[in-house]
């Protein structure tokens, strides 16, 4: 395949607003993660984003507000984005810039707060409940078209924890076919009831701060994030952050909803289609930003698979530690912290984990590294065996 | 302008159960009845997987397994495209209702949570028929179904891979129902290759195009009725164009645009 180039990137999470505040709390090894205050029934640490609820919505988008839309405004406003995608509308049109983004949950907390309010003689929801801006799976996509003046073709991705992993799969057929000239991807996932309990309720959730990759690690902690990224064809006229997508990988378990291959077949898989779509050998992968989600069989089987498709050499590691698990918005999160691993030639270790699994093959890195390296492979694994590997490097 | 090769057609919806009966009404050479729709037990999930499943899962099975047997294309090697308005409402329903705030251990069923994601019909599917092809689900309300299709073309034609595209929704439950109302659940499956195989039906070309224009609706007052009854029967413009043997249709896409589809039938 072709490159796409990154003309723009900007990440919003638990590590604060922006690129710089999270290169910021990469390098100095600061947690995003903070006992859970947004729901205290849930007894464990969340990667929360502050001042979410201080955002307001223009007047004229008032009916997307919701915090799934808030976050994503949050986002939208850091990093200069604005403006780039103000450029690549002017340069091509708003036609001509599609805008596919991810999520897993949308707005849901916007029905779970209304289901605490329904008249208690009908039953029926509060009167400025709106489902179509809010809860929607597509809503946030509307929010940010709207809020962005974009009109190209546009989808919510929607496949639990690779959803923006696959959004960069998407955008890149879209332009390959030569149906928009760029493409605003992204991710938006918010703190919410459901999955707090839903997690709790598969025994997924740690009580304390997520330990990737540890011998006793005990579940994810849920994050929150949005992310967002301009990608275009390589070549075009525009300014860009000296990054891109070399390739990309996606592949299914065929397994179970909520498990693993504890194999790494898929994992695999999806790592060794995104190295023959980069045409890249195996040795060239510089690092893995892992999917690592600190459950017991997600480490144990991503394991297998980075030391079956990439040897026991290359250093992996996960970053859940400082951002948590931002689920439908993992993929564009960690595709930020590779951006900013490429760009400022360090490589993130694995926050709060003491001591890797005896039985893993290969090389967690649990300190920060000084590193520059060429190609950074990113994994998302979601529910469903949901596969996504993508791979990312610098471009002259 | 981009051209994918029909291959097989599953349709689940009220009065329009199976592709042959849809095909006899749309063309008109059967009376509509609308009738309650049967009970969904698609055979491809295992009895015990199908009792995990509500009628959500169950529907995009339903239609899937109609698609890729006529067509007898082997299901494993099929990528997928799944596309939903939004989600599973019953499991919404049910989980919104389980975290209430009165709830200080919310009840939620850890298969029901782990059901409630969009891709789960697509982690259903993939587990029957053993598939490590990649899937993609994909939401846009009202156009969900062009949605889905642009996201299956793009696969099809630039992935040069054949593709099942699943479009399928079920009522919600009240409160939510009055919030997103729906007449009736509706699925529809499609089997799309780059190139015609056996059992190849027709070709469809798809553009999305921003002139005005307006989208086709179906002369029969009670047929387009079930056709704005549910975002997946959207679909049922196009699928009367090809029981007609062949037209051309317009569908509603995001937000001023429209999705051009024109089916021609295999010689």
């Amino acid at each position: 395949m072709f490159p796409l180039v990154i003309t723009a990137f900007t990440t919003t999470s638990a590590l604060g607003r922006g690129a710089e505040a999270m290169r910021s709390a990469l390098q100095a090894r600061q947690t995003g993660l903070a006992p859970c205050t947004f729901d205290t029934r849930a007894r464990t640490y969340t990667g929360a984003v502050d001042g979410v609820d201080d955002v307001h919505l223009p007047e004229a988008l008032a009916v997307f507000n919701c915090r799934n839309n808030r976050l994503a405004q949050l986002g939208l406003e850091q990093d200069g984005f604005m403006d780039s995608v103000r450029s690549v509308r002017e340069r091509y049109g708003a036609r001509r810039v599609g805008v596919i983004l991810g999520t897993s949950t949308a707005g849901i907390h916007e029905t779970e707060i209304a289901y605490n309010h329904l008249d208690p003689v009908s039953g029926k929801l509060p009167a400025e409940y709106h489902f179509e801006t809010t809860h929607n799976l597509f809503a946030t996509s509307q929010f940010v078209r709207r809020y962005l003046d974009l009109q190209g073709p546009a989808a919510m991705v929607s496949t639990a924890c690779s959803s923006s992993a696959k959004v960069f799969a998407s955008a890149w057929r879209l332009i390959a076919a030569g149906e928009v000239d760029a493409v605003v991807v992204g991710g938006v996932d918010s703190l919410c009831y459901n999955t707090l309990h839903g997690f709790g309720s598969l025994g997924l959730v740690s009580e304390t701060p997520t330990r990737p990759c540890a011998p006793d690690r005990s579940g994810i902690s849920i994050g929150e994030a949005a992310g967002f990224a301009i990608v275009e064809r390589a070549g075009s006229v525009g300014n860009h952050t000296g990054l891109a997508l070399y390739g990309y990988g996606e592949s299914s378990d065929a397994y179970h909803m909520s498990t693993p291959r504890p194999d790494g077949a898929g994992a695999a898989l999806a790592m060794e289609r995104a190295l023959s779509c980069a045409d890249l050998k195996p040795d060239a992968i510089g690092y893995v930003n892992m999917h690592g989600t600190a459950s017991e069989v997600n480490d144990a089987m991503e394991d297998k698979a980075i030391s079956r498709v990439l040897g026991t050499n290359t250093p992996a590691s996960s970053t859940k530690g400082w951002t948590g698990h931002t689920l439908g918005a993992a993929g564009i999160t960690e595709a930020a912290i590779s951006f900013i691993a490429l760009k400022n030639g360090f490589l993130p270790g694995t926050l709060n984990t003491q001591q890797v699994d005896p039985t893993f093959t290969s090389r967690i890195i649990l300190e920060n590294e000084s590193a520059e390296v060429s190609y950074i492979l990113s994994n998302s694994f979601g529910f469903g065996g949901s596969n996504c590997s993508l791979i990312f490097g610098m471009h002259e | 302008m981009k051209q994918v090769y029909l291959h097989g057609i599953g349709v689940f919806g009220p009065g329009l159960v199976g592709w042959p009966s849809c095909r006899a009404v749309l063309s008109s050479a059967q009376a509509y009845v609308n009738e309650e729709l049967p009970k969904l037990a698609p055979q491809r999930l295992a009895p015990a997987v199908r009792r995990r499943t509500g009628d959500y899962i169950r529907l995009a099975i339903e239609v899937a397994s109609e698609a890729v047997d006529q067509c007898g294309i082997d299901a494993s090697t099929l990528s997928s495209v799944f596309s939903t308005s939004d989600g599973d409402g019953q499991i919404a329903h049910n989980i919104c209702d389980a975290v209430r705030l009165d709830q200080a251990e919310p009840p939620v069923s850890p298969t029901q949570f782990h059901n409630s994601v969009a891709n789960a019909p697509a982690g259903y599917w993939q587990q029957a028929v053993e598939s490590f092809e990649p899937s993609t689900s994909v939401a846009g309300f009202d156009h969900a179904f062009a949605v889905g299709m642009v996201e299956a073309v793009m696969q099809v034609t630039m992935e040069n891979r054949p593709i099942l595209l699943v479009s399928h929704d079920v009522r919600f439950p009240e409160p939510l129902h009055s919030a997103r109302p729906m007449d009736s659940s509706f699925g529809v499956a499609m089997v799309l290759a780059s190139e015609p195989m056996s059992g190849c039906i027709g070709s469809l070309d798809v553009s999305i195009q921003y002139e005005t224009g307006i989208e086709t609706v179906l002369k029969d007052a009670q047929l387009d009725k079930v056709r704005l009854g549910n975002p997946a029967a959207r679909s049922l413009s196009l699928l009367k164009a090809i029981a007609d043997g062949g037209g051309e249709v317009a569908l509603n896409y995001p937000d001023s645009g429209l999705l051009l589809i024109k089916y021609s039938k295999m010689d």
